[in-house]
């Protein structure tokens, strides 16, 4: 799982019946130290987020199997809203 | 599976259902000499591994849900290991420092 903050929302009323009912998010990948890191991508929202908040995203085929059906079109999912991230040395 | 560096924890409340009750540990993945490589990644702990531990860590989704005994989910990096030496012969090639640098004490406790 890696971190990422919640920037913003998409609308997509056409799309594949897999996603029906799904939130899409806005999402920027951040390092640990919580400096943004690479592009911003598009997520499914399986934990009700809001704006700014810091999550936890899974990649991949994991992504695909946070859904209720694994058999749909989604590479990027929010698992977690963060609450606190204790970390050995603040710049890590 | 890659040897890694436990740098913290991650609380979260509010979470996937496969989440629940998980500890969540903040791992720096390390070469086999110990130095960091790569970014960090979160990952579910499974042997009560604590910050500063060098852990094993699985990362891949199939055999994370064999260990949970779940159907396959979303969860794919666990700590699954805590690491008491690693032992690499020197002079392996694919052990070199990616950096070309100097070989490296490559037998650690």
């Amino acid at each position: 799982m890696y971190l990422g903050r919640v920037r913003g929302t998409v609308v997509a009323t056409v799309k594949d019946p897999h996603l029906v009912g799904s939130r899409l998010l806005v999402v920027q990948p951040h390092s640990f130290a919580r400096v943004p890191e690479g592009h911003a991508f598009v997520a499914v929202d399986l934990i009700g987020a809001g704006h700014d908040e810091w999550v936890l995203y899974v990649k991949g085929r994991e992504a695909a199997n946070a859904l209720a059906d694994p058999f749909n079109p989604s590479d990027r999912a929010l698992l977690a809203i963060v609450d606190e991230i204790a970390l050995e040395t603040p710049e890590a | 599976m890659f040897v890694g560096r436990v740098l913290g924890t991650v609380v979260t409340t509010i979470q996937h259902a496969a989440l629940a009750h998980a500890k969540l540990l903040v791992v720096q993945p390390c070469d086999p000499e110990g130095r960091d490589d790569g970014p960090p990644v979160v990952a579910r702990d499974h042997v009560d591994a604590g910050v500063g531990d060098r852990v094993l860590v699985l990362d891949e989704g199939s055999s994370a849900s064999q260990i949970l005994g779940r159907p396959r989910g979303p969860v794919r990096t666990m700590v699954v290991g805590v690491v008491d030496a690693v032992h690499v012969v020197p002079g392996e090639a694919s052990l070199a420092s990616p950096s070309g640098g100097p070989t490296p004490d490559v037998t650690r406790g």
